[in-house]
């Protein structure tokens, strides 16, 4: 049976089969091969940005000017009727008058599954607050099958904040329908939360947990770095604490296999020495770049182009 | 010499007897069932001697009947209470609590940055997760997050 995802929102990388997901990806190949497809004709996308944003909003605004659409919008609140008061239900109606498409980031958490059930158009969920951020998974995934040529049965390692890090409980979750195996590196505070490892629990999948990153290097498929972010800590001292725990150098990579490849959903502050970076196995850099075809292949997809 | 026998409360000629409730979950229980709002008699009574529990509280609603969908969200303060409904002064139905599948409006989200605490008018959502202990936590449909018992805060 032929997929289709038109008009289907995309809040949560669970809204999607397994299924959908690689439909997905395979659409994203053909658009890494071809990026300057004039499919939007004209149409009209909203990128609303709650809180600042690099990577995702420009790659966002670079997928929509490559499939020939036009982007309105903002990139923070200033001077928009939010700050006026205006409820997230009135600005999603309004805007979802504008617009054939709206992508939006918001820091509070549940806001766009709230916005998909206020809109009349689709609402792709460019990461709301700590909960969820499932177009960075499509590009984790499409960057995993594209450096190892298939997502099934992968050793994943996962390298510091798990506990706070939304694109590492996304990525768990989408990957645990790929029967992957999981090494799990994190300082004591910043575990994977249970609800979390309960997805890994619940399809019987082999995981292991580290404090060393050194021990889960040399059988590792994927190494997954995570920044240790400042602002996802109540508390400060929290944070000075854990802040420096893992850091990647080049010489660790010595005893990795071949096909290892290095991810960060970047920015990256020190987890990744600069000395990795002209290492063939770092791959976050390609990573950031996969994800405008990723953000391609969901806009074409939802608008019912592809 | 027998001990003369008391109603706590007269009888109710018809309506709903929700008894078997914890004595400190009472109040929880007319909130949840919008009792506060009705205008027909409402009987209640806290720390009353149960041979089963020790104490008790129950609940006589007159000229009331429930929804089982309502009936049921009572469960999640007071999974021991039974429902009894009257009428002519006769029990036509007596049935135990069961926890929903699903629970809306009445629980606060226990995540301070949920949209339905951040934004008006967004009402709660939960799917509840049990577990075979009879213990429960209600997943947010929007943050995702889990409430769990302790954490219960009703609107």
């Amino acid at each position: 049976m032929s997929v289709s995802l038109k008009n289907r929102s995309l809040i949560s990388i669970s809204d999607y089969t397994p299924e959908e997901i690689c439909h997905v990806l395979d659409i994203a190949e053909d658009f890494e091969k071809n990026p300057h497809q004039n499919l939007l004709n004209g149409r009209i996308i909203a990128s609303l940005f709650f809180e600042p944003s690099t990577r995702t909003r420009l790659s966002f605004e670079t997928a929509i000017q490559l499939l020939g659409g036009n982007v309105i919008g903002f990139s923070s609140t200033a001077g928009t009727s939010i700050q006026k008061g205006e409820s997230l239900a009135d600005t999603i109606t309004m805007v979802a008058s504008y617009a054939d498409l709206i992508v939006m980031r918001n820091p509070i958490e549940g806001s766009a599954r709230f916005a998909s059930e206020v809109s009349k158009v689709p609402v792709i969920n460019a990461g709301d607050g700590a909960n969820q951020h499932p177009t960075q998974c499509m590009l984790d995934l499409y960057s995993i099958r594209k450096t190892q040529g298939t997502l099934e049965n992968l050793e994943i390692t996962l390298v510091g904040d798990l506990k706070y890090g939304r694109t590492v409980h996304s990525l768990v979750e989408a990957m645990c329908n790929f029967n992957a195996k999981f090494n799990l590196v994190s300082p004591v505070e910043l575990k994977l939360p249970s609800v979390v490892k309960q997805h890994i629990k619940d399809r019987n999948l082999e995981y292991h947990q580290y404090t060393e990153l050194e021990d889960a290097i040399p059988h590792s498929d994927i190494i997954y770095m995570t920044r240790i972010q400042r602002e996802r800590f109540p508390d400060p001292e929290e944070y000075e604490k854990v802040k420096n725990s893992y850091v990647l150098r080049n010489a660790m990579l010595a005893n990795s296999k071949p096909n290892c490849r290095v991810l960060h959903p970047l920015p990256r502050v020190n987890e990744i020495h600069v000395d990795v970076d002209a290492n063939p196995k770092a791959y976050y850099f390609q990573q950031a770049q996969n994800g405008v075809y990723a953000r391609q292949a969901l806009i074409a997809s939802i608008l019912g182009l592809k | 010499m027998e001990k003369k026998k008391e109603l706590t409360v007269s009888a109710i000629e018809n309506g709903t007897v929700i008894d078997h409730i914890p004595a400190d979950k009472v109040f929880q229980v007319v909130k949840i069932l919008g009792l506060e709002k009705v205008k027909t008699p409402v009987y209640f009574g806290i720390n009353v001697e149960s041979k089963k529990y020790g104490t008790k509280g129950f609940i006589k609603a007159a000229n009331k009947y429930f929804e089982p969908e309502d009936v049921n969200k009572i469960a999640l303060v007071a999974p021991t209470a039974s429902i009894i409904e009257i009428k002519e002064f006769e029990v036509i139905r007596k049935q135990t609590v069961s926890i929903p599948d699903s629970i809306e409006r009445i629980v606060k989200c226990f995540n301070p940055n949920c949209v339905t605490n951040k934004e008006h008018d967004v009402p709660t959502k939960f799917k509840v997760i049990k577990d075979a202990e009879g213990n429960f936590k209600l997943h947010c449909h929007y943050c995702e997050k889990n409430t769990t018992q302790d954490k219960l805060e009703f609107i």
